[in-house]
Order: C-alpha cells, then sequence, then structure tokens
C-alpha cells in the first residue's frame, strides 16, 4: 500500500430478524451516521461512497445503491457498489480502503447491508438455471457434504460443530448488537435443535438477518484529525488481500480452498505476520455454519491441517480461558444480515483495535484479523489492523 | 526512456494496452455467458501476446437481473479460469467502474497490469420490465414504469425547456446510426436523413424509434498496465490522464433532467476542459441524452462524438460504458486521436456518469 491508511468510524444497526420500522434506505442511514458521528464527521466530509451488499435478489432491488445515493449522501460525490457474494462486506471494505490508500481519497464511507425480510434469501440463491443444478437447498445444503469431508478427512468427533455453536452464542450475549441472545445456550440445546443438513442442526446454522454495517475509512491526516476530534484511536490497516478460484474444477479442495491460502499468505506477507496464533490477539472470521471454525483455523494457518477441531474442542477460540479469541461479536452465527456479514468481520476487528467493544472487548487486543469468504468457499477477503501505525 | 502524458498530480500513468468485444447481437441464444466471454478475454490477452498469469488483478461487471439468477458472476470467472488463485473482485455496475477499481489499485504501485471484463445480455428477458427493478422499491418501482418512458420524460422537459426539438434528436441518431456503417461490431447502422426518421411512429412521445437504443447481447475486455509495461505492450497506450465518476439523486422530481451536474462535475476532475479533444466516445443511451453530455463536458465543434455510432448502434447492458473506453482508446493507438473522452452512465436518466479522459503520446 503506498498510503497510510485507518478506520476512523465505525456504526452498526442491531441486527434482527425483521426491520420493519425502516426501509432499505433508514436501515443503511442508521448505520452510516452512526459510523459518522464516531469519526466526529458529517456526510460532507466524505469524499466518496463505497455500498456493498449480496445478491440483489435477496431484496428484489436491482443495484439499490442507486436509489440509496441521496440517504448516504453520495449525491455529487463518487458512489461505488460491489457484489463478491458473501465475502462481499469484506471486499467492500477493501475497495473502499484502497482509495485511500491509492491517495485518491482522503475520507471514504463504506456501507453493508441485508434486509433478508424484504425476501427469502434461500429462494434467491435456488432460482433455476439453464443447464445448472439447482441449488434447492440453500447455503447451508452445498455445505454441509463439504462439512462431512472435513470430519472423515480429520477424524473430527460430532460435537466439534456443536461446541462452536455454543461458544459463538456465548460471546453474542456480550454484544448488543448480535442478533441471536441465547442466555441458555449450551451442548443440549443445539443437539436437540432439529437437524437441518447432517451434520448440521438448527442451531449450528446462521440466522437470517435484517442489519447494516459502516466504516469510515480515513488517510494518516484523516486519522490523526478524528482522533484528536474524538479521543478515540484509529485502527490502522496493516494488510488487505482477496483471492478468488474457480467454483468447479477437478481437484479443487474444497475442504481448504487454496484460495484461502493463498489469500491468507498474502496478508502475512503485508503485515508481517509469521505465527498466526502468536501474532494475532483476537480474529473475527466468517462461520456461517459451526464447522468453519475449525475449517478455517487450518485455512487460515492457525494449527497444521487436521488440527482445527482440537484448538476448537480445547477451548482456545473462547474468549475466556482462549488463547486466540475468534469471534468475540457472536459472528455470523449470531448475525447475519448477509451482504453486511463480511464487513461486520472487519467492522469488529477495528472495533477491537480501537478499544472500543465494550463486553466483548479483547483486553489489550493490539493485533486482529478479519476474515470474509463466499459462493461456494471459492471468493476470499481478509485484512489485518493493528494499533501500530504501520 | 518512456515518456507520459501530462497526468493529475501523483498519479501513477496507467494506460489502456488491449480492447476486445464481441459481436453485439440482437439475442445471443446459442452461447452462455461463459462462452461468450471466453472469446473476448482470449483475444484481449493474445492481441498483445500475454495470459492471465502476466496481470495481477482481475476486476468484472454485471448484474443478476438481466441473467436472472444470484451470483451471475461466479461461473463467469471460467471465462478467465482463475488457477491458481486470483486476485479479483466484481462491481455490480458497468464495466467502467471495473475499470476504475482496477486504475485505483494500479495507482498504488504493487501491480502493472489488471485486465478487467464485463457481459450483460438482454435477451433472456424482458428488459423494460428488468429495469423497473432498479427504481426505488418503495415509491417507483411498484408504477413499473420502463426506462424509455423515464427517458421520453427528460427528452419532453427538453423540449419544454427550449433546449432541443424532436429534429435535433433525429440528428443525433441519424449521425450516430451513419458512423456506425464503419464500425463493424455496431448491431443498428444506416444512412437516412434526418427527415426519413421524423417519418417514424413515436414509440414513447416525443421520442421515435431511431432515438431508442438497441437491445443488445455483448461482452467487453480491456487490459490495463501501467508505466514502462503500458509500452511493452502498446507501442501508443491510451493513457488515463485522469477518471472520475459522480451521482446524482435517484429521486427523478428532485432532479433537473434537462442538464448533467454529475457529468459536469466527472468531466471537470477528470480535466476534460484542460485541453482540445479529437474524440469523444459518450454513452447516451437515448439519442436526447447525447446532447446533454456534450453540453455537460463542454464539447464543441470540431469533436467526433461517438464514431463508433456509441449507444445507438449497439448497447448491451453493463459493458456499453467499457466498450466507450475501448472505442476512445482505438482511436488513440490509431493516431486518428491524440485526446479522446469516454464516458459511461447508469441509472435511470443519466443519474450517475463516470468520464475518462485518454491520451496518446
Amino acid at each position: 500500500m503506498s498510503e497510510r491508511c485507518a478506520v476512523i468510524g465505525i456504526g452498526q444497526t442491531v441486527a434482527k430478524s425483521k426491520r420493519e420500522d425502516v426501509s432499505i434506505a433508514g436501515l443503511v442511514r442508521e448505520a452510516a451516521v452512526m459510523a459518522l458521528e464516531d469519526a466526529g464527521l458529517g456526510f460532507a466530509d466524505i469524499d466518496a461512497v463505497v455500498v456493498g451488499k449480496a445478491p440483489d435478489m435477496f431484496e428484489g432491488v436491482m443495484m439499490p445503491e442507486l436509489y440509496l445515493a441521496a440517504a448516504l449522501g453520495a449525491v455529487g460525490k463518487p458512489m461505488f457498489r460491489v457484489h463478491t457474494a458473501g465475502s462481499v462486506g469484506g471486499s467492500t471494505a477493501i475497495v473502499a480502503s484502497h482509495l485511500v490508500a491509492s491517495g485518491v481519497h482522503n475520507r471514504v464511507l463504506t456501507v453493508a447491508f441485508e434486509k433478508q425480510s424484504d425476501s427469502d434469501a434461500m429462494w434467491a440463491l435456488s432460482v433455476p438455471q439453464p443447464f445448472a443444478t439447482p441449488l434447492l437447498a440453500g447455503a447451508g445444503g452445498y455445505f454441509a457434504p463439504i462439512i462431512r469431508a472435513y470430519m472423515h478427512r480429520s477424524g473430527a468427533p460430532r460435537d466439534i460443530g456443536m461446541k462452536v455453536a455454543v461458544k459463538d452464542r456465548l460471546h453474542a450475549l456480550k454484544n448488543p448488537y448480535a442478533h441471536l441472545h441465547l442466555p441458555d445456550i449450551d451442548l443440549k440445546m443445539v443437539e436437540d435443535s432439529i437437524m437441518l443438513w447432517d451434520p448440521l442442526h438448527y442451531l449450528e446454522a446462521c440466522p437470517s438477518s435484517d442489519g447494516a454495517a459502516a466504516m469510515v475509512i480515513g488517510s494518516e491526516s484523516a486519522a490523526a484529525q478524528a482522533e484528536s476530534d474524538t479521543g478515540k484511536r484509529p485502527a490502522w490497516i496493516h494488510g488487505m488481500a482477496m483471492r478468488s478460484e474457480p467454483t468447479q474444477f477437478a481437484g479443487r479442495d474444497q475442504v481448504n480452498p487454496r484460495a484461502g491460502r493463498d489469500c491468507a499468505a498474502d496478508l502475512y506477507r503485508q503485515a508481517g505476520i509469521t505465527t498466526p496464533r502468536e501474532d494475532f490477539d483476537m480474529a473475527e472470521v466468517y462461520v456461517p455454519f459451526s464447522w468453519y471454525e475449525p475449517m478455517w483455523l487450518e485455512n487460515l494457518g492457525f494449527c497444521a491441517e487436521g488440527d482445527g477441531w482440537k484448538l476448537t474442542e480445547a477451548g482456545a477460540t473462547y474468549m475466556e480461558g482462549g488463547d486466540i479469541p475468534w469471534n468475540c461479536s457472536g459472528g455470523v452465527l449470531s448475525s447475519n444480515p448477509i451482504g453486511a456479514s463480511g464487513m461486520l468481520r472487519f467492522l469488529e476487528t477495528a472495533l477491537q483495535i480501537r478499544g472500543l467493544a465494550g463486553e466483548h472487548q479483547v483486553p489489550d487486543a493490539r493485533r486482529a484479523l478479519g476474515q470474509a469468504y463466499g459462493g461456494g468457499s471459492q471468493f476470499f477477503a481478509m485484512w489485518v489492523v493493528g494499533v501500530d501505525k504501520p | 526512456m518512456s515518456t507520459f502524458p501530462g497526468l493529475t498530480s501523483g498519479h501513477r500513468p496507467v494506460g489502456v494496452v488491449s480492447f476486445a468485444q464481441s459481436d453485439l447481437v440482437r439475442r445471443e441464444a446459442e452461447h452462455n455467458d461463459v462462452e461468450m466471454l471466453q472469446p473476448v478475454v482470449a483475444e484481449v490477452f493474445g492481441a498483445i501476446g500475454i495470459t492471465k498469469d502476466d496481470v495481477g488483478f482481475i476486476c468484472s461487471g454485471s448484474t443478476d437481473y438481466l441473467v436472472g439468477g444470484p451470483f451471475s458472476f461466479v461461473t463467469a470467472l471460467d471465462a478467465v479460469g482463475v488457477w491458481p488463485p486470483r486476485a479479483e473482485s466484481h462491481v455490480e455496475m458497468d464495466g467502467a467502474w471495473a475499470l476504475y477499481e482496477a486504475w485505483v489499485l494500479l495507482q498504488e504501485g504493487e501491480i502493472d497490469a489488471a485486465l478487467v471484463y464485463c457481459f450483460g445480455r438482454s435477451s433472456p428477458g424482458d428488459l423494460s420490465e428488468i429495469m423497473a427493478v432498479q427504481l426505488d422499491p418503495y415509491y417507483m418501482a411498484p408504477l413499473w414504469p420502463d426506462p424509455t418512458s423515464l427517458a421520453a420524460l427528460q427528452a419532453q422537459a427538453m423540449i419544454d425547456a427550449g433546449l432541443a426539438t424532436e429534429a435535433d434528436f433525429a440528428a443525433v441518431a441519424s449521425r450516430a446510426r451513419r458512423s456506425a456503417l464503419e464500425n463493424p461490431k455496431a448491431q443498428v447502422a444506416y444512412d437516412r436523413p434526418v427527415e426519413t426518421l421524423l417519418a417514424e411512429d413515436y414509440e414513447v412521445a416525443p421520442l421515435r424509434r431511431h432515438a431508442l437504443p438497441p437491445l443488445t447481447d455483448g461482452c467487453a475486455a480491456i487490459v490495463l498496465a501501467a508505466g514502462d509495461r503500458a509500452y511493452e505492450l502498446c507501442p501508443r497506450p491510451a493513457f488515463i490522464t485522469g477518471i472520475d465518476h459522480r451521482i446524482e439523486t435517484h429521486a427523478l422530481g428532485a432532479r433537473d433532467l434537462t442538464h448533467s451536474p454529475s457529468t459536469k462535475l466527472a468531466g471537470e476532475k477528470a480535466g476534460v476542459a484542460e485541453k482540445p479533444v479529437d474524440v469523444a466516445e459518450l454513452h447516451a443511451p437515448y439519442a436526447h441524452q447525447e446532447l446533454i453530455l456534450t453540453e455537460a463536458l463542454g464539447l464543441g465543434e470540431g469533436v467526433d462524438i461517438s464514431p463508433s455510432g456509441g449507444a445507438l448502434a449497439a448497447n448491451p447492458m453493463m459493458s456499453a460504458g467499457l466498450i466507450r473506453i475501448g472505442e476512445a482508446s482505438r482511436a488513440i493507438w490509431s493516431g486518428q486521436a491524440d485526446r479522446a473522452v469516454a464516458h459511461a452512465t447508469s441509472g435511470p436518466c443519466l443519474q450517475q456518469n463516470l468520464v475518462c479522459v485518454l491520451e496518446g503520446v
């Protein structure tokens, strides 16, 4: 990156099943205004707006950023729309950050959202296409066989996924913005929930949420200004990377995709990370289905291949008692406004680095990893943020 | 030592070094999007003797609603074949904005070349219904206004304001379709005088058939390269000396439809008026919109407007903007122009506009 850049403002809505009190414009504006106020800024201070969301059929509005231009204060400014499947929230933050890192802009507002209650995401994913196998079971049905392949390959016991489901929901109890607050969550509750896609029980899957996330990305001078105006420190971006691989071809490893490994390698090179488990104080990783925690622990190099489930089983990813807290916010398993879910991962790392995560704050978090994936796990977006200026 | 044109301060010189487009046709029924794209991607690389391994970034533009299914860009990536995995991104916008994203990344200096591609087919659905879903979902989309009716409101506003006449619209269409006779990719090209065009029936008054864009299936691709790499790949790269894009409010009632302040501002930021312009490729789907754009960009006599025929010759959704940049670049490569302007638009009645200034040395 040529210019230093940082997260200087953060906003998010409470995630819930139905935000019937607001339009799509009202939803995104809520997060955007909160991010601007956090940075001590107004819409007039923003140079460009970058919007991300998952497929437009999730709301039934084609290219909705056009209609959102005024609500996001973008009139007379550059407005940009990113769509890279489930990784989009992360990709959107990266595209916005490059606008600052390249020196093109000084302050960029980036917003991601989904208002799933306006439509039905599962069936929007399953529109029949000529000459293609319909994906009639939604995302869970797609990922369940890949998870079974992981279990077979690693020899992981069947309860690992349930342990992740419990852990992330316990974390969510500390996050007032999380959609699911299940105070009685335990292994039995997960096990007793209906089996949706073997081995995934209902409580091992993410919810459907309405929600929006927003960040202000600023240059070095914008970060200094925001810090002096608000007294809140910036979260410096130490590296960012995206990788994609083909959806289908003979030999593609869908359990441990090379695009994810390559993306992490590029990211770690930029950020000077050599031993992720030691170098990061926390991570927010896209885990929409419970088993993706152990799978991504391996893919992101937190342990050797085949050992991810052992870390989960040992409680290493717990906020309390774990050495590498994962998804302190409750993660995608606790809030899933799809288009915003990736940005929430990135946003939560910035919140931690700025020391503003409240009850789910990891003490003295100095360097954090944000990761998002999408499609059939062939799209990856990642960043590293830290307290220290890179 | 390579020489580069004067750039907006601090910008790294980045040029268009290759451009390819599919046949632009009413109905591409025999090939799916990947099959339509694959030869175009092969051509854009093959023309300059490189492969996907030589670009550090890939960015595409498309929209799901044309395909009628989610994630239209996912399988399209197979036209490139991203193995080993690649740094790649996608915009739900015209490919011109995908090019903008690639240009931004090239500014940072980590990579020296990028592939941009885009695709869109109008034929699988009813475009007049599909585009209505692009409008404000609460107040406009439920009325199902089609794009031609909205454009007609804009054209009527121009007439009411005394800014243009129906004969002016016909003159634009007559010139564009005549220019298109020289464009082997053009879908609609003819040599008809204004009087003949004015004898057509109205489609939606005051717009007659000639003032409307054709329905087009097609795709396009561009390779961008930075600094010396641009000269290695192209004897006379079309360097981007300025590029900017701006949006207006979506609410048509809150806009003065007879002018395009977003185009004007983007043109100023891109430095259009700093030096004379030889060629301007404008993305004006409806004939009257060319008049709004030439005014907004301050393009006077002596500027060759849309020698390709522009969007009136062929209007592949999500690609017509990038194709303008490609056509303007070709004018630079051939020496026909030293300085060219390319424009892309999105949204109803020119809501969002991108302006790109290209120069050859």
